[in-house]
Parts: structure tokens; C-alpha cells; sequence
């Protein structure tokens, strides 16, 4: 059953008898305190937003419509079938709302009610809200703040779990899904956000992991604290696992509707085109002289990415995470679009096993949500040595090969300096359906730098340096890739904006499919 | 009559073309007209090196174009993009970064010569501008050094001689010891006997570098290593003036009135102006026919500058003489009409004047501001580097007129001067001349490096600049706990609130706007009042913001918002077009124009805003926000009191303790030197050195750890 009703509904008058009246009243109310004022007061003092307090801030104003608000736990063991241990709506705000005008299915956990943790009721109202987005097209974002399972529930809250995951996964690629880290989340729990596309963390009062640091020392005898083992810091530099963390609840609420405008509702939308106030013819001086003229000098690929953008905004994706590939999102004359970099301040811009998974990742949520990439390429190749090739940078190095080749959605490569090697045709170069690539003139698209070359062509013998003078004079440039037609044009730095602008328009309309499959098969 | 062409306009050609000539001319704003007239036919040289970089050499390269000379440009290798090397004919590379090496290597510089068949050289200011040695180099090879000859160099070189020298020809000289002083106890000595405060100088030191001030005894010895330096009665609170001149190789000579260059950190000039508010006719022409006198004395040739202190009774007195085409000399410029370089060149050549003292006129007045890569609010100005990621000079207003020699992506390096520009403007009276440069400097955009603006925009406001009561000791007298950044009148933080509140609402409309989506719920904007908490100083206000905007359609680039805003029961109304994009921000606040700049704008609603030149941090917050932000913890700030961080990019050059050491309150720990300034850190606190991580001669980065106290 599902009730719609706000605070300012009005009963007609003597359309309902009293009690029943009254219990809704009572009930409503309940709902609305979740835990009692003593555990919100607790909830506060942790520096933590009660469940509804962050919806409110979430969405729009007057918005919020809530579902489900009367379900209540079904477990009648360990005295919890007492009136005592019920909770109208249980430990979940449920319901639809509105972040700037469009649509949005929320979760938010609570934790003043018993810690926030899973029950059947618990699951079940989370399914609900799931399975209406992916009918009506519309992302879900959930407020993770969970203790962990219902233990009193046993099975039946590890199978909510199991029904939450299995949603995640049928909605994965159908509408966008966020999860935000506002507490503790821990054990089987955490891999509800792993199966979503976008994980944040609130710094310092959220944590994630498989099982927390009294486990850890009984098995593996390490001293390690919450913070240590799964805080936002962690996650965000470390392990890969989220992709970004914010100061505090409103901050982190505040972005999140900032970062919910560069998404679509769903694979069926086109990505959103807001109203723009940046030229898109804007020449950008800047970048004439950026690339430095020494080709083993670093400069920031941020930089060019800023100046290119729509008024310098870009919503970095994992920025503290394998920092030699920058991607993120902005926007283009209005237009969302994904940006995807080679990092040469960070070792060199190579490609690594991490920025290989970052990129790949990135770039199957762009294609499976109709947001264009735009590829910025300086990379001297694969980052070599036993590490990588043992910790198999063949399969994860492919995965971003196959996420390039796959896609289907409006594909733009710069070239900037250089275009090395196998991490060349990676990098969304022509052969793997590039729609316009283009070169600046110092652009270098050669199988390996001067030096190295030089060593294999001419080995033993004299004058290397004349050797390596004419393989730069014949390679070093962007002459062979452009009158083989792999890249399109050379362009002047400065132009890049207005001719990338120019392209996605013209791209908008662009339709590819890919062989009918049952699903692909990416080297996982 | 050509017009004065302003130095971005030709670099926003320039990135993609590289050799343009520069007849055409920007917007049609005309900035200082020059009298002078450009004969073409007229026989110059054929090719000048100029032998300097940035600002200076592109304002020459602007001259020998309209002489129709070509020009050669010198560079290191990190400024082989450099403006002034695209605007140059022709260009060659002199060595790496550091002076020594490219812009001082004079082995470098007379291969380019050769290299490129150059005639003459113009050596600009600093660097080779002011070596006898290179003077001597060029005659030797026949090459014309544009400038006067060796001999004039090295009289007005040595501080001493030319004191002496001066004194010969009846300029008025400055009461002190005049000689080199042998140690820090002999420094002691004379400072004594002289009275504090006193200056001590390198003997061969210009442009402020190698000199200090000393307040007392201890101060005097803790410069021991300046030794040899000079000491002289530093008028300690004197003005500072400085007469133009030109001569040329046949006996003439002129003065073009004076320039007042008191405003001045660390001894080095920030504001400029021409003509002197405190000067009368009388005293000018006395001192005018004095540096004349000078001139003649040294027969000197070419534009050389004489720097005088003045007290309040206008006594004056020689402080020295500057060999070369000074960095303030536009604003002559703009008051007389002459082309100094162009005059230069005529006199390297050997032409007579072509004017005679009565032909100098002072036509309006001209002010000058150094704007520099620097933090003002240490020091009054320690330097900052980095890359101007956004540039744009404010050359859409008449009368303005910017020698620049950087552009959008610039690098600000460590390794050379930290100035951005010179900013002058112009005008029929000061008044006129100071408030066009409010102007220019609330529309100057600079972003990536930290500039000193917000101390400008003080200075030429300030009731006692306005006043005309200028000294060299301005900057510590005005601001003696050091520059705060501008205070806001209660008026003022209004204004600077209602408009923070108007661009954010302006932000928040725009974000609900999504073109061509029908899924978008509208919300019914335009009747919408906005209950904001803005967040200023640590003090927050509660705003009201209700719109009333003109109907515009979504695909207008731009509209015309206005808000009320209410504060403390007063309304103000902003309008303004709100275009988010732009780096300025022009508004109208209760009927006044202003120009503002958005310098942040995040989604958690903190803003920040150029407003009267300083950079205002504020929060903005719908009153739900801000009432749950109470319940967010506090995060505690690092302790900085035992940590001592470089205040800026430089080189180490001594480090005066080491781990274990106790240290006092205030004792010096170690000293960086950059761009031109050494810079004393001390302790923050009586501690003991728990690790130190720098040596003499490393290199840091601002924020770079030095040493970490217990």
C-alpha cells in the first residue's frame, strides 16, 4: 500500500472516525521523530543530519513526497515485536523529490532507528522506490548511514540485501545511481554502493568496509582505526573505492545537487543542456603556449582542460585517485560532457593499472547515459616494470581500450603533445571510432619517444644523435598521423573550445549501434 | 600622428599571427598621444637587439616598429614563448633561466649580435642597462649601445663618485658619510654619529637592491654581511622625485619635468605619478636646471633620470642618477608627448634634440601603478609565482594605457621580476587621472597568481594619497600593523552583501533552467522570495532577497535581474546583467556603478568577490541550510606556531640553526631570498628546533616546510 500524504493534508471533517484518526496522527508523528529527540540530539552531536534533514536539504523545497512512511518491521523475536521497538516507516526515509525541477528517487538511512540497520521492512521500502525509478526513467540517489544487517532478522535481512543488489544491478546502466556515505557502512552493505555508479564520502563521520578493526586484529593481528581501515580519505586515495569526499553533510548535500545537474534521468534522456553564459566561439590564448617545449616537461593537464570548459567548472571525478588520468564532468556550450586526460604532471601521464580501471570506468557510465567524451591525450605509453605486468596491467590496461572501443556516444580527441604506442590507439584514437581527433602542432603520435627508437632502429651503430635529430624530425610531429587521416585536423591550441563546441552539435544527432549481444564481455 | 597602441591588443594578435605590424590600432581608444612625429624618412638604424625581456622590451620593439627598425629579441630558454619574443622580428636564444646565464651573459648576447647583423642595442632597464663593461664591449665591436657612453655610466654608477661629482656641479648633495665602510663595528660607528634612522647601501646596488634600513644599533650589525655598504641620512620621511632628462651627443640638454615616486615598499616603487602635486614652478625649474647640470657635467647623452630625496621645507637633495630609461618613465610620456625611446634612439644616432625647453609642455597628469605578482598583505608585497590562468587588461576604457610584456597563460617564474605591468592612466586633472585608475584596476583581471591590486586600489583612494601628502615612508606610516586589505564602511559591506546574495540567487535560478527538457518541473521563479544567510567575517545576516526581473526568454546569453535585498531593515537594490561566465562583475548598487569580480563560486555556496580591489570570502546559504550547518562539526585548523613555511617561492639562503637548537620569540631561523628581496623568518614562539628541511641554496615552493619547532 502506499499512502501519499504531506504535513499540510486535511482530513475532511467527520469523514473519519476518531481513533483511527488519531493513530495516523500518532503514527505520522512517530515517523517524523524517527529514533526520539534523545538519538537525534546523538545524531547531531556526531556532527551527523537526522535521515530527513538531509532529504530536506537534498531536494527541492516542499518537493519531498514520501512512500511508505507507516511500514514497520515484521520481526517478532528478541522482544522486538514489542510497541516499543516499532517504528512507523522503520529505519528508512523513502520517497520521490526534485533537485532543480527534475525528478529523483531517494533513499536516506536513519540511523537514530536502531542504528539505521537493514530489515525486511527495511529493504523492501528501498526495492519499492528502485523499481518504480527504472519504470519512469529517473536516478536514485541513497543516504547510506547503516549500522549493518537487522542481526535480529537474521536470513531475511541478508535477503533484503540481496534483493537492494540485484536492483542495483538491473538498474545499472538504466538510471543513474549515487550513493553518499553518511555514516557507517560495513560488512555486506557496502556492496550496495560498489554496484553504484557514484560513490561520495562525507569526511571524518563516514567509513566502508568489509569488516571493521576488531575483526581485522583477531585475523590478521593489524592495528588499524576506522578512519585508517575505510574513512573517506582512504577510499578517495587509496583504494579506488569512492569517488569523492566532502567536508560535512551540507556540503556534501549542496554538491550532490550540484553534481545531479550534469546527469540525465536515465539512458533514455539526452544528457541535460542548461543555459550557458560562456561564449562558445571563446578563444583561449592560454593555451598556445601551455605545451612546453622540452617533451619530457610536465605541465597540467587541468589547465587545459579548465580553459576549454564552460566558466572553468569541472566536476572532478576521483581527483585524488591515480592522478595520471583526469576525469570528470562539465560542460560544453551548456551541453554535459564527460572529460577524460592524461595527467603528464603525474608520472608522466602514463597509463598504470589504476588509471587504466578510473578511465574505463568512467567512460562505460558516459556511453551507457548519452553524456559525449572529450579526450585529452598526452601519454608516453604504458607505465612498464614487474609490478604492473604482475598485478596484470594486460587485462586492466584493456579494460579501457574495450570502453573506448565500445562506446557509441559522441567521441572527440585532442591530441596535445604526446600519442605513444599502444596507449596511442587506446587513448580513443581514430581506429577505435574516434568522431573528430584532432592534433595541436606539437602533437608527437609515434610508436615510442626519439631516443628509444633510434636505440632499436639504429643499434651499434654511430651518430645517434643525427639518427635521433631525423626520427624527430620525421616522427616528432604531427604530420603522420594527419596524412594518413588519423587525425582530422591539426588545430591551433587556442581554437580548441569553439571547435570542440562546433562538433558536439553537429554530433548530437550522431546514432551507432554496436552487434546485437546478450551482454559484452569486458576483461574484468 | 601615430597613437600609442596598447601592449595586449597587439598580443591578442600576435598569438596567432607572429609577425604583424602594428599601424592598426585597438577599439579606437587613443591613449597618450605623442607629439613626436615618426619620419619615415628620416636615416636609423636597421636592426636594434634589444637586450632585456618582458615589459620593457616589448614597449621598445612598439618604437623601432613604427621607426620601421626591425628588432631582435634575446631569451632564456623558459621564455623562448615569451610576448616579447613573438612581437620581435627576430629572436635568439641566450642561455637558461637564471640572469647569469641568458639576459647577463654578455658572451651570449654579442654572438646574437653578430648572429643577427643588429647595429644597435637597446638595453631597457636592469640587466646589462647600467654595465660599463658591456658598453665597452659593443663600442669595441662597433655596435651602438643605446644609452649613454662608459664614461657617464661609471661616474653615476659608484654612489660615491657620483655624489662627488655632483657636488662639483652644484647639485644639491645629501649630509652623510659618503665611503665605504669597512665592517659592522664601523657601521655602527658612523650610523651613530649620523642619527637613526639611517641607509645602508650596496655600493653598486640599484634599484633597491642591497637596500635597508637600520633603526638602531642591533639593526646595523645584523647587516654585517652587507658590508661595504653606504650610509646616508635616509630623510626619513622625505619625498621622492624623479627629474627626466634627455641630452644629446651635441651638448644639449633638457629636463621633462619630474615623476613623484615616494609610494615605495622595501625601497622599490608602487605608485607613480606626473607631475608632483607638492612641486611649484620655482622649485621644479631649480631642480630641473641642476639635473640638467649634472648632465652636462658627466656629457651625458641619451634619457637618463635624476632621483631626488625633498624634505617637507622642499629642500632637495642629489641621490643619484639612473643611466637608462627608467620602468615609470610612461607617465612623462603621457604629461609631455614625447616618445622616450624614440628620442633615445635619435640621440644613439646622433641627431640633435628636436625640441628645446620651452617646447616641454605638462599636459594633465598621469599616474602609475606596478602591478605585481606578490601577496600585499605580507610585507607590503613578498613575491608570488605561478600561471595567469585568466589575463585581461582593463583596454576598453579610454585613457588607459598598460606596458605589459605577459598574456593568458604567462608563467610568473621564480627566476626573474615578479611585475605584471604598469598601469597608467591619464587624465585633464589628478582627480580625473586617479579615478579612471579605480577603474582600471576594479576591471584588471588576473587569475592563478597573487597580485597586489588590493594594496593599489588603497593607496590611490586614501585620503592622504588623494591629499597629495605622499611620502617615502606612505606605505609603514598608513599601515603600521601592515596592509589589512580594505575596510568595509557599514555601507559598503552592504553592498558587498546584497550582491553576493544577488549572484547566488542568479546562480540558483540559472541552475533550474535546462534547455529543451520537458521532464523539468518548473518552479514558478519569478515570484519566489529568497531567505538567505550570508556569512561575512565570521558575522552573519540574515538577507531577504526578493526579483524583479524583466521577462527574458531561456536563450538569451544574458538578462537584467534586479534584486531587493534587505538587510538590517534597509533595501538595496542590485541589477545587473549576471552573466556567470565573465571574470567582472558589473552591477548597479542603489543607482552607483560598480565592478565587482566573481573570483569562486562553489556549490556549497561560498563566494568570493573582488570588491574595492580586496577579495572578499563569503558564504551563502538558504536559511535551511544554514540552520542545520550548526550542527556540523568544527574542523580545527593545523597549528602553525611550530611550523615555519616559505611565504613565498625562492632560494634559501642561510639557515641559522639546526635540531636541538633553543630558539627565542622572534631570533631569526633562516633567510630566503627572491626576486630581488631576502627575507628574514623568525621564530613564532621560544621553543627548542625539533627538525629543520632546508639548506642554504635549496630551492622551495610557497608553503614549502623549512623547520619544524617542538
Amino acid at each position: 500500500m502506499v499512502i501519499f500524504l504531506t504535513k499540510t493534508h486535511q482530513f475532511p471533517k467527520g469523514g473519519l472516525c476518531s481513533p483511527p484518526r488519531e493513530r495516523i496522527e500518532k503514527k505520522r508523528k512517530a515517523a517524523l521523530t524517527g529514533g526520539g529527540q534523545l538519538r537525534i540530539a546523538a545524531q547531531h552531536k556526531r556532527g551527523k543530519l537526522t535521515a530527513r534533514e538531509r532529504l530536506e536539504l537534498l531536494l527541492d523545497p516542499d518537493s519531498f513526497v514520501e512512500c511508505d512512511m507507516f511500514v514497520e518491521h515484521r520481526c517478532s523475536d528478541f522482544g522486538m515485536e514489542a510497541d516499543h521497538n516499532k517504528y512507523p516507516g522503520d529505519s528508512v526515509v523513502t520517497g520521490q523529490g526534485r533537485i532543480n525541477g527534475r525528478l529523483v528517487y531517494v533513499f536516506s538511512q536513519d540511523f537514530t532507528v536502531f542504528g539505521g540497520s537493514l530489515s525486511g521492512a527495511h529493504a523492501q521500502k528501498v526495492c519499492k522506490i528502485m523499481d518504480q525509478a527504472m519504470m519512469v526513467g529517473a536516478p536514485v540517489i541513497g543516504l547510506n548511514d547503516s549500522g549493518g544487517a537487522r542481526i535480529q532478522e537474521g536470513v531475511e535481512s541478508l535477503a533484503g540485501y540481496a534483493d537492494i543488489f540485484l536492483r542495483n544491478v538491473m538498474a545499472s546502466g538504466v538510471v543513474p545511481q549515487i550513493s553518499l556515505i553518511m555514516g557507517p557502512c560495513a560488512g555486506g552493505a557496502v556492496y550496495s554502493p560498489a554496484l553504484t555508479d557514484f560513490t561520495f564520502m562525507v569526511k571524518d563521520t563516514s567509513y566502508l568496509f568489509i569488516t571493521g578493526p576488531d575483526v581485522v586484529k583477531s585475523v590478521t593481528n593489524e592495528d588499524v582505526t576506522q578512519e585508517e581501515l575505510g574513512g573517506a580519505k582512504t577510499h578517495t586515495t587509496v583504494s579506488g573505492v569512492a569517488h569523492r569526499a566532502f567536508e560535512n553533510d551540507v556540503d556534501a548535500l549542496l554538491n550532490l545537487r550540484d553534481f545531479f545537474n550534469f546527469l540525465p534521468l536515465s539512458n533514455k534522456d539526452p544528457a541535460p543542456v542548461t543555459e550557458c553564459h560562456d561564449p562558445r566561439d571563446r578563444p583561449v590564448p592560454g593555451l598556445d603556449t601551455i605545451v612546453p617545449f622540452e617533451s619530457t616537461k610536465a605541465y597540467d593537464m587541468l589547465d587545459i582542460v579548465h580553459g576549454v570548459l564552460d566558466e572553468r567548472e569541472f566536476f572532478e571525478i576521483m581527483p585524488n585517485y591515480a592522478k595520471n588520468i583526469v576525469v570528470g564532468f562539465a560542460r560544453m556550450n551548456g551541453r554535459t560532457v564527460g572529460i577524460v586526460g592524461n595527467q603528464p604532471k603525474v608520472a608522466s601521464g602514463c597509463l598504470d593499472i589504476n588509471s587504466s580501471v578510473k578511465g574505463a570506468r568512467f567512460v562505460r557510465f558516459c556511453d551507457a547515459f548519452n553524456i559525449p567524451i572529450i579526450t585529452f591525450v598526452d601519454v608516453p605509453g604504458f607505465l612498464p616494470g614487474t609490478a604492473q605486468e604482475y598485478g596484470g596491467i594486460i587485462r586492466h590496461g584493456a579494460k579501457l581500450l574495450y570502453a573506448f572501443a565500445e562506446a557509441t556516444i559522441p567521441k572527440i580527441t585532442v591530441i596535445t603533445r604526446k600519442a605513444y604506442g599502444g596507449a596511442y590507439d587506446v587513448m580513443s584514437s581514430k581506429h577505435l571510432r574516434g568522431d573528430v581527433n584532432y592534433a595541436w602542432p606539437s602533437a608527437e603520435v609515434a610508436v615510442m619517444g626519439a631516443k628509444g627508437a633510434v636505440q632499436i632502429i639504429f643499434r651499434g651503430k654511430e651518430n645517434q644523435a643525427e639518427a635521433e635529430a631525423e626520427y624527430v624530425e620525421k616522427f616528432a610531429n604531427p604530420f603522420p598521423a594527419a596524412v594518413r587521416g588519423f587525425v582530422d585536423d591539426i588545430i591551433q591550441p587556442s581554437t580548441t573550445r569553439k571547435r570542440i563546441c562546433r562538433d558536439l552539435e553537429v554530433l548530437a544527432s550522431k546514432k551507432q549501434t554496436n552487434p546485437w549481444k546478450k551482454h559484452a564481455n569486458i576483461p574484468l | 600622428m601615430a597613437a600609442y597602441r596598447s601592449a595586449a591588443g597587439f598580443q591578442r594578435v600576435l598569438h596567432a599571427v607572429k609577425h604583424v605590424c602594428f599601424s592598426k590600432q585597438r577599439c579606437g581608444v587613443i591613449i597618450c598621444r605623442y607629439s613626436t612625429v615618426y619620419d619615415p624618412n628620416e636615416k636609423t638604424f636597421d636592426k636594434i637587439l634589444i637586450a632585456n625581456r618582458g615589459e620593457i622590451a616589448c614597449r621598445v620593439i612598439k618604437t623601432c616598429k613604427k621607426m620601421g627598425i626591425k628588432t631582435v629579441a634575446v631569451h632564456s630558454d623558459v621564455d623562448s614563448s615569451a610576448v616579447h619574443v613573438k612581437v620581435a622580428d627576430e629572436a635568439v636564444c641566450v642561455g637558461p633561466a637564471p640572469t647569469s646565464k641568458s639576459y647577463l651573459n654578455m658572451d651570449a648576447i654579442m654572438n646574437a649580435i653578430k648572429q643577427t647583423g643588429a647595429q644597435a642595442v637597446h638595453p631597457g632597464y636592469g640587466f646589462l642597462s647600467e654595465n660599463k663593461e658591456f658598453a665597452k664591449r659593443l663600442a669595441a665591436e662597433g655596435v651602438t649601445f643605446i644609452g649613454p657612453d662608459t664614461h657617464a655610466i661609471q661616474a653615476m654608477g659608484d654612489k660615491i663618485e657620483s655624489k662627488l661629482i655632483a657636488k662639483a656641479a652644484k647639485v644639491n648633495t645629501i649630509p652623510g658619510f659618503d665611503g665605504v665602510v669597512k665592517d659592522a663595528k664601523e657601521a655602527v660607528k658612523i650610523a651613530g654619529e649620523i642619527g637613526y634612522p639611517v641607509m645602508i647601501k650596496a655600493s653598486a646596488g640599484g634599484g633597491g637592491k642591497g637596500m635597508r634600513i637600520a633603526w638602531n644599533d642591533e639593526e646595523t650589525s645584523d647587516m654585517g654581511f652587507f658590508l661595504s655598504g653606504h650610509i646616508s641620512d635616509i630623510c626619513a620621511n622625505g619625498f621622492c622625485w624623479c627629474l627626466q632628462v634627455l641630452a644629446d651627443k651635441h651638448g644639449n640638454a633638457l629636463w621633462l619635468n619630474e615623476r613623484e615616486c615616494s609610494i615605495q615598499r622595501r625601497n622599490q616603487k608602487v605608485v607613480e605619478e606626473a607631475p608632483s602635486t607638492f612641486l611649484d614652478p620655482d622649485t621644479r625649474r631649480a631642480m630641473g636646471e641642476q639635473a640638467v647640470s649634472l648632465a652636462n657635467a658627466v656629457k651625458y647623452s641619451s634619457a637618463g633620470t635624476v632621483e631626488f630625496l625633498v624634505d617637507s621645507k622642499k629642500n632637495f637633495y642629489f641621490l643619484e642618477m639612473n643611466t637608462r630609461l627608467q620602468v615609470e618613465h610612461p607617465i612623462t610620456e603621457c604629461i609631455t608627448g614625447l616618445d622616450l625611446v624614440q628620442q633615445m634612439i635619435r640621440i644613439a644616432k646622433g641627431y640633435k634634440l628636436q625640441h628645446k625647453q620651452s617646447d616641454i609642455p605638462i599636459n594633465g597628469w598621469a599616474v602609475e601603478s606596478r602591478v605585481y605578482a606578490e601577496d600585499p598583505y605580507k610585507s607590503f608585497g613578498l613575491p608570488s609565482i605561478g600561471r595567469l590562468s585568466q589575463y585581461q587588461e582593463p583596454l576598453d576604457l579610454p585613457n588607459v594605457r598598460v606596458d605589459s610584456g605577459i598574456q593568458e597563460g604567462s608563467d610568473i617564474s621564480i627566476y626573474y621580476d615578479p611585475m605584471i605591468s604598469k598601469l597608467v592612466t591619464y587624465g585633464k586633472t589628478r582627480e580625473e587621472a586617479l579615478k579612471k585608475m579605480e577603474d582600471a584596476l576594479d576591471n584588471y583581471v588576473i587569475r592563478g597568481v597573487t597580485h597586489n591590486i588590493p594594496l593599489l586600489r588603497e593607496i590611490i583612494v586614501h585620503p592622504r594619497f588623494v591629499s597629495g601628502v605622499i611620502s617615502t615612508k606612505f606605505l609603514p606610516e598608513v599601515y603600521p600593523d601592515g596592509f589589512k586589505g580594505h575596510m568595509l564602511t557599514a555601507g559598503e559591506r552592504r553592498e558587498l552583501l546584497a550582491t553576493a546574495a544577488a549572484l547566488y540567487v542568479a546562480a540558483q535560478l540559472r541552475s533550474q533552467k535546462f534547455l529543451g527538457d520537458l521532464r523539468v518541473s518548473v518552479v514558478p521563479a519569478e515570484s519566489r522570495q529568497w531567505e538567505l544567510c550570508v556569512e561575512l567575517d565570521k558575522s552573519v545576516h540574515m538577507l531577504g532577497v526578493s526579483r524583479s526581473g524583466n521577462n527574458y526568454t531561456v536563450s538569451e546569453i544574458v538578462q537584467n535581474i534586479t534584486s531587493l535585498v534587505e538587510i538590517d531593515g534597509e533595501k538595496v537594490e542590485v541589477s545587473g546583467e549576471w552573466n556567470l561566465a565573465s571574470a567582472l562583475l558589473p552591477i548597479t548598487i542603489n543607482g552607483k556603478h560598480r565592478t565587482l569580480q566573481c573570483l569562486l563560486r562553489t556549490a556549497a555556496g561560498e563566494i568570493s568577490l573582488q570588491y574595492l580591489g580586496t577579495s572578499f570570502k563569503l558564504r551563502v546559504l538558504s536559511k535551511l541550510a544554514a540552520s542545520l550547518s550548526k550542527h556540523m562539526p568544527e574542523k580545527v585548523p593545523e597549528d602553525t606556531s611550530s611550523i615555519l613555511r616559505s611565504p613565498m617561492p625562492g632560494s634559501v639562503v642561510a639557515v641559522s640553526v639546526k635540531p636541538g637548537d633553543n630558539v627565542a620569540e622572534g631570533q631569526e631561523i633562516c633567510v630566503i631570498e627572491a626576486m630581488k628581496m631576502q627575507n628574514s623568518m623568525t621564530a613564532a614562539k621560544t621553543a627548542k628546533v625539533k627538525s629543520v628541511h632546508c639548506k642554504a641554496g635549496d630551492t622551495v615552493g610557497e608553503g614549502d616546510l623549512l623547520v619544524e619547532l617542538e
